[in-house]
């Protein structure tokens, strides 16, 4: 091991010293200013953009020798994207990693949050595709800059409204936005609504990276985090009408899952730790326990995953 | 001088700033906890602490304020080795290091701006020790409340109510330190 580091002959987890600096810096302004936008200069990596590079920046900036390293994509461990990651930091950071949500220290996310709940001193590492909220609304980023500033959220109000006199119901499924502490409102990634009660008085520290659009932003553990509602229509969860058929669960986030050419289909927790987790438990669903697990399937059927994500 | 300049930064940088970095990230993410940094040997009187959060965080594109004491040649030119920081007024500091006392008046920092309220100072504090006694710290970060020796309240009180304008702070002492963001609500005494 050199200590020569000015030459960058000697890195851990890829990102050279100067650039983790400028990473590290970012992080603190996000955790000092909850849900607020904070730019930074992000680097090539090496996978494409849609791979979470903003979240792999921030988790290189995070992870220390010590830590153990979860790696989740839709809520399972060892789809394409989270094996590759994995990967890129037990190769470039030696770190160990694990697919136990409660044996992780950072776990660094694609669209979900686990079931099981967080614990003090972990650190959720979510990809970002499009961090502003308003962006759909406003293209120009020097009016959305303003209107964060100004607090001036009504054009995202109207917008949801509009859902409601169109579909009797705010049909935004995805990615729905939410205030905190009072103030900025934030895009919390492609999360299912469902998650979105997770993200407020959480005892992790929530950190979100966008490569692409250069932003990170912050939750720290307890932030308010509240989902943008109304009077008359109070946000409301969702998921599929049915349990888990491997485990039984009732509360969990399902994928459907289509199992023949018949039209056969099934319902799968999306967390596959969570589930696995469970069976090992002794819990059954309707189609028993004995010979697969939900990874197996979210596997077999992961190009079919945005085809079924309406279906919720 | 210019051996005490070399010495004292981190000898295995890589490995040195991502432990250090995650005690400062844990203590500005959860305000009032103290955590222990180790790896620098500044030259006196910054201490441990202070000198390790200058070299996470600071490097040639930040500007370092040297407040009272802590601005001498010794800290000067080990900052210059080991940072590459250009000397700033306090105006103009990214990161300032110094006791309570020598930072005053505190309302000289960077706030940072409406549009980009990140764009702000954070300031160093130098004190003798860090205990969790003293006002009550809530706010984003703590779960129902803690407390901390903090030097006074009112300044803190009055940059809490700049949100989401405000410098961050983090106190140091030996090497141990602890957070207080701009966030943190803290206790009128
Ligand atoms: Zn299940």
């Amino acid at each position: 091991m050199s200590d020569d580091t000015q030459s960058g002959a000697y890195t851990f987890a890829y990102l050279d010293e100067q650039t983790k600096r400028m990473i590290r810096r970012a992080i603190l302004k996000a955790l000092a200013i909850p849900g607020y936008q904070v730019p930074f200069a992000s680097r090539e990596m090496p996978m494409p953009y849609g791979w979470g590079t903003g979240g792999v920046q921030v988790t290189a900036a995070c992870l220390t020798p010590e830590d153990r390293l979860k790696v989740i994509d839709q809520g399972a461990d060892d789809t394409t994207n989270a094996v590759s990651i994995r990967r890129f930091f037990q190769r470039t950071a030696g770190v160990a990693t694990t697919e136990a949500t409660m044996d992780a220290t950072i776990i660094q996310t694609r669209h979900r949050i686990p079931e099981t709940p967080l614990t003090e001193g972990q650190i959720l590492v979510y990809q970002v595709p499009i961090p502003e909220p308003l962006r759909f609304l406003e293209p120009r980023e020097t009016e959305t800059r303003k209107m964060h500033e100004l607090e001036e959220y009504g054009l995202m109000h109207v917008k949801l409204y509009e859902d409601i006199a169109r579909h009797g119901q705010i049909a935004t499924s995805y990615a729905y936005p939410v205030k905190v502490e009072g103030h900025y409102v934030m895009d919390p990634s492609p999360i299912p609504k469902f998650d979105n009660p997770k993200l407020s008085g959480n005892p992790a520290t929530q950190l979100f990276g966008a490569g692409r659009e250069q932003r990170i932003y912050a939750l720290p553990p307890w932030t308010d985090v509240v989902s943008l509602d109304f009077d008359d229509h109070p946000f409301e969860t969702s998921k599929a009408p049915h349990d888990c058929d491997l485990c039984g669960a009732k509360d969990s986030y399902l994928d459907e899952v289509i199992t023949d050419d018949e039209g056969g289909r099934m319902f799968v927790c999306s967390d596959t730790d969570f589930c696995a987790g469970r069976r090992a438990e002794g819990h059954e669903g309707r189609l028993g326990g004995d010979q697969k697990s939900s990874k197996t399937f979210a596997n077999s059927f992961e190009g079919i995953w945005p085809a079924t994500a309406g279906a919720r | 001088m210019i051996a005490d300049a070399l010495t004292g930064g981190f000898t295995d940088a890589p490995l040195q700033s991502a432990r250090a970095f995650r005690e400062i990230l844990e203590a500005l993410a959860r305000p009032g906890t103290i955590r222990q940094v180790s790896g620098a040997r500044p030259p006196p009187p910054l201490s441990t602490a202070a000198g390790v959060v200058l070299l996470v965080l600071a490097d040639p594109t930040t500007g370092v304020h040297l407040a009272g004491a802590a601005d001498r040649p010794a800290v000067r030119d080990w900052i210059a080795f080991h940072l590459g920081a250009p000397l700033v007024r306090a105006e103009q500091a990214d990161f300032a290091v110094g006791t309570w006392t020598a930072l005053h008046p505190v309302t000289r920092f960077r706030i940072g701006r409406p549009d980009y309220p990140d764009r702000s100072a954070t300031l160093i504090v130098e004190c003798d020790r860090l205990v969790n006694h003293g006002p009550a710290l809530t706010g984003p970060g703590i779960e129902t409340a803690t407390w901390l020796n903090l030097p006074e309240t009112a300044a803190f009180r009055a940059n809490h109510g700049l949100f989401p304008l405000g410098f961050d702070t983090v106190f140091t002492a030996g090497d141990r330190l602890s957070g207080l963001p701009r966030t943190t609500r803290v206790e009128k005494i």
